[in-house]
């Protein structure tokens, strides 16, 4: 009877062995999965006991703390606290125990918790030195007085929408605004139905959508600032800005016509005007046939040159795709060869983030070169020393330096045809309004008003994108979202400069 | 593992000196008090992390749960050194550290659940006092058992008592209406007794066992026969196929009236694996798992909870949100994943996120807090008690203690297994208790009886003939063998 006893005893220890191996399976090569699957809460709790790091903004001299910890005496011992919570939310994102992390908060993550490779000197350090290790702090580029304008002006008037500013030199993100907008103080709360109740009254059935960041993370059709990408693709072709172009009032796209938004001749009755004077009316015939004149390759690839269909720009929170085409199949393709035409003016199935919007004017201001955008200015350890620091990114040539300052030329011109409050005397700005309808039934359906601008026109500091989605707007958005835009552009070039 | 390891015979040198049970270097048992005194040792420690970590204040009074631990298993250890001073020295000591980790971890639980249940202005009734009582009880039970039953043969004679007891507490909760046998977590294996809840299935797999060690024994002839030969394997005669299908029926039973999988495997493994050591025929094993697989699959098509488990067994995270899928054991891998090689630290995890954290999840909250090398610690430990136990039945001379010893053995090892498999996901998740660790008296108590017998077993084949010196078994002439001993191995 020993043989089969030792032959079970052999089996026993194969149970033995399989389990083991299969554990070495879990907890060795699988063990990342586990951990950072989104349902692990462990890693938000242990984290959030840990001394996050600040999110700030630095002017100068001044320090402008946009997140902070608090020390609690509870078991979470730290409570996230954020200074003017919605007017910063869609910068900072938020840190809930019970819902993760969103925006910034979650893209820079394990810098503010500490884990970041970058910080293991320090860590190490705090473990000999018996201290709790402390997350590292991220400093933003953000113009906290661009910022508040550009919030108020929106708020002010009810408006839901977005600003987004860049420094068109170095792709610095100077505003980024998203209203209606949330206080994350509420979700980083530690009483648990307290977060739950926020979170509820933001995200169900809710149509304002304030946890929305519309600057990044929601495409509008650009309309008429879409024949900026026109213009710029047909200066690159070899026209100039005095060239002339068709004034008709209307173009046959298949059984419909194309018309002008005044639905006659787009400059009194002249049939041809030159481009300037095309773009400063927003002629929809001009530039629908300019389009259909170079092809759909000149424009997508002049879209493309600009960064619309990049899927993979992160500024470090992720920014949604820009199309051209319907974007579940096709986001650079156009799916109809008369497509073209309402393509060019910004309609049919074009859509861009303000986001990338900012970006082509900010790459016409800055000569024709993307930079890239980004928030983040440095990475600081827990002692405010410095990790790294803003590292500006040419993403490449979209046009010529002198395409661009013909660009910016007739841009000057069309702001000087857009009405609205905020012009000074003392400031040439460069701008584009548009006015993008929407749904099924665009003449009864509220347009999106855009407005794109860069300013001072020779000397370029701040290039703004503005959507306005309208609550009940009759008129061209020009005014109502210019006024926001110079409001912004005023703010953060202070005051006569 | 076949080398004839330490303690199994006596050294030459001391052969004469064995025949005074007080002599230490035959018993061992002062080895047994030094691993007891370092199983209280880790225990404690074990205990000052927790405390650490959750920042309770650290007081001498763990010092005194040490020494009290150390106290109550001194106590067992003076009882093994009178009832059965030539037990096998590493049992107990692997089942108190087993036993106090257990504590520790139910401890560990409690103030977590208790922090939560403060937070949410609820009531809480801790958990680990009970189980420190039933440890006592379950201590007293070894005990008695060693008092009670000087010689494990004498088992044999009430064995039918033993079968019939068995079936009859194992069927028990399913007959019961349900004010006595409530249904929990899906299955209908609890009875409830005043303020307790007993488990009796827990003691039914100990007189199973016993049972069929016997009924095996007794019969053993009869399934030695061969049977007609099919494709050059000798198959048993039908009518010797009965204990198998008597097994296969009551596995079968198990599951479908009480919905409790794992007991329904360990029975069939076990008996399976015990019928095997009693022929020394293959063919069994072949046609048991034949059986089982046909079990397994009809089982599959009839029954939703079996097709539920082996869905959440497949891809827990993808049924993680089914009502019944696989939350409970993705969240255990969770902490498996997230406790890594060397874990959080005992006390610095989050354990309690696992539903049934110290029952059935006891083994999700060691990978947790003390990793990959805890939880592979924890299985080396079960390893090595369980092989002290096939090692004694190896040794003793007699068959029933050899078939009992071998099946009780398996047994530890066969639900460490399933409980473990069904954690780390291996096998699907049935739902047993981690023998010595999980919180739950009934199970304690039935694997104290268990290692009280292994102890029993293992001081009979230790214990010096009278007359006989014990002789090394690789030496020993055929003719002076005893019994068994006659068949060599092939």
């Amino acid at each position: 009877m020993n043989t089969p006893l030792r032959r079970v005893g052999l089996a026993m220890l194969g149970m033995i062995i399989l389990l083991l191996a299969n554990a070495t399976y879990i907890q060795i090569f699988n063990a990342d999965d586990y951990r950072k699957d989104y349902r692990n809460k462990r890693i938000a709790l242990e984290e959030y006991s840990r001394e996050r790091g600040k999110i700030l903004v630095r002017n100068g001299n001044e320090t402008l703390i946009l997140a902070t910890v608090q020390a609690t005496n509870d078991r979470l011992r730290y409570l996230r606290q954020y200074t003017n919570g919605p007017l910063y939310a869609p910068v900072t994102g938020f840190y809930s125990t019970r819902y993760g992390a969103g925006g910034l908060e979650k893209a820079e993550d394990e810098i503010l918790n500490g884990s970041d490779d970058r910080l293991f000197v320090r860590r190490l350090s705090d473990l000999i030195t018996g201290r709790d290790p402390r997350g590292g702090n991220v400093e933003l580029t953000i113009n906290p007085a661009a910022q508040t304008a550009a919030y108020q002006a929106m708020e002010a008037n009810g408006f839901k929408g977005s600003v987004v500013a860049l420094d068109p030199k170095t792709g610095a993100i100077l505003t980024m605004v998203s209203t209606p907008s949330y206080d994350p103080n509420q979700l980083a709360a530690h009483n648990g139905d307290a977060q739950e109740a926020a979170w509820k009254s933001y995200n169900e059935n809710n149509p304002d959508k304030p946890m929305l960041n519309r600057a990044i993370a929601e495409s509008y059709p650009p309309g008429s600032t879409f024949k900026l990408v026109v213009a710029a693709a047909a200066l690159e072709d070899g026209k100039s800005k005095d060239d002339p172009v068709t004034a008709t009032d209307s173009i046959k796209v298949g059984g419909s016509e194309l018309r002008n938004y005044n639905r006659g001749y787009c400059d009194n009755s002249r049939t041809t005007v030159s481009m300037t004077t095309a773009l400063a009316l927003s002629c929809n015939t001009a530039f629908a046939q300019l389009a259909k004149d170079m092809g759909e390759d000149a424009l997508i690839e002049q879209a493309a040159d600009f960064g619309v269909g990049e899927d993979d720009l992160v500024v470090p929170t992720p920014v949604v795709q820009s199309c051209i085409g319907p974007k579940a199949d096709s986001c650079m393709q156009l799916d109809d060869p008369n497509a073209i035409y309402q393509s060019a003016i910004g309609q049919r199935d074009v859509r861009l983030t303000p986001m990338q919007n900012a970006q082509i004017v900010a790459t016409i201001a800055n000569g024709g070169e993307r930079m890239r955008p980004q928030l983040v200015k440095s990475i600081l350890a827990p002692d405010l020393s410095k990790i790294s620091d803003f590292d500006e990114d040419s993403l490449g040539s979209a046009m010529s330096s002198d395409s661009a300052d013909q660009l910016r030329d007739m841009m000057v011109e069309s702001e000087k045809r857009t009405g609205g409050n905020g012009k000074r005397s003392d400031l040439v700005i460069a701008s584009k309004t548009g006015t993008a309808e929407t749904g099924n039934d665009p003449k009864n359906t509220p347009p999106f008003a855009w407005y794109v601008a860069f300013a001072p026109a020779d000397d370029p500091k701040i290039a703004v994108a503005v959507v306005v989605e309208s609550q009940n707007v009759a008129a061209t958005g020009g005014k109502l979202s210019a006024a926001v835009g110079r409001a912004t552009i005023n703010a953060a070039l202070g005051g006569g400069s | 593992m076949g080398s004839p390891v330490q303690g199994a015979v006596n050294g030459p040198a001391t052969g004469q000196s064995s025949a005074s049970p007080e002599s230490t270097a035959s018993t061992r048992r002062g080895t047994e008090l030094w691993l007891l005194g370092f199983a209280a040792f880790l225990v404690t420690g074990a205990l000052m992390l927790v405390e650490a970590n959750q920042e309770q204040a650290l007081t001498s009074r763990i010092i005194w749960y040490g020494l009290a631990f150390l106290g109550l298993f001194g106590f067992a250890h003076a009882a093994v050194r009178k009832f059965a001073p030539y037990a096998d020295p590493l049992i107990l000591p692997c089942v108190a550290v087993l036993n106090g980790l257990g504590l520790v971890i139910i401890y560990r639980i409690d103030l977590a659940l208790s922090e939560r249940a403060l937070q949410a202005g609820r009531e809480f009734n801790d958990d680990v006092s009970k189980q420190i009582l039933w440890t006592a009880v379950a201590l007293a039970f070894m005990l008695a058992v060693l008092v009670l039953i000087k010689d494990h043969r004498t088992l044999t004679k009430y064995s039918y008592t033993f079968g019939l007891a068995g079936l009859v507490l194992l069927a028990l909760p399913a007959v019961l209406p349900n004010v006595i046998a409530p249904t929990i977590n899906g299955a209908k294996i609890w009875l409830r007794v005043g303020p307790f809840s007993i488990q009796p299935g827990e003691f039914s797999k100990v007189l199973l066992l016993v049972f069929f060690a016997a009924f095996l024994v007794s019969k053993r002839d009869l399934f030695m026969a061969a049977g007609r030969r099919v494709f050059g394997i000798d198959l048993p005669r039908a009518r010797d196929l009965g204990p198998v299908l008597v097994a296969w029926a009551m596995s079968l039973g198990v599951l479908i009236f009480q919905k409790d999988l794992g007991t329904s495997l360990l029975f069939y493994g076990t008996i399976l694996v015990m019928l095997y050591v009693a022929t020394e025929r293959g063919v069994w094993v072949g046609i048991g798992v034949t059986l089982f697989v046909g079990g397994a699959f009809v089982a599959y098509q009839l029954f939703t909870h079996v097709q539920q488990r082996v869905a959440n067994w497949v891809d827990p995270l993808e049924t993680y949100d089914d009502p019944g899928g696989g939350y409970q054991i993705a969240q255990g891998l969770f902490g498996l994943g997230t406790g890594g090689v060397g874990g959080t630290g005992l006390g610095a995890g989050r354990p309690d996120l696992v539903p049934l954290a110290n029952t059935d999840f006891i083994v999700a909250a060691i990978g947790e807090e003390l990793g990959f090398i805890g939880l592979a610690a924890l299985l080396l430990i079960y390893t090595v008690l369980a092989l002290r136990g096939m090692r004694s039945a190896l040794a003793v001379r007699d068959t029933f203690g050899k078939l009992l010893g071998g099946g009780l053995s398996f047994l530890l090892v066969m639900q460490v297994f399933v409980v473990v498999g069904g954690v780390t996901k291996l096998i699907p998740m049935t739902g047993i208790t981690a023998p010595f660790l999980s919180y739950g008296g009934s199970s304690l108590l039935a694997n104290y009886i268990l290692v009280a017998l292994l102890l029993r077993i293992s001081d009979a084949a230790r214990r010096p003939q009278s007359g006989s010196r014990p002789r090394p078994v690789q030496q020993a002439p055929i003719a002076e063998a005893h019994t068994v001993m006659v068949e060599r191995p092939t």
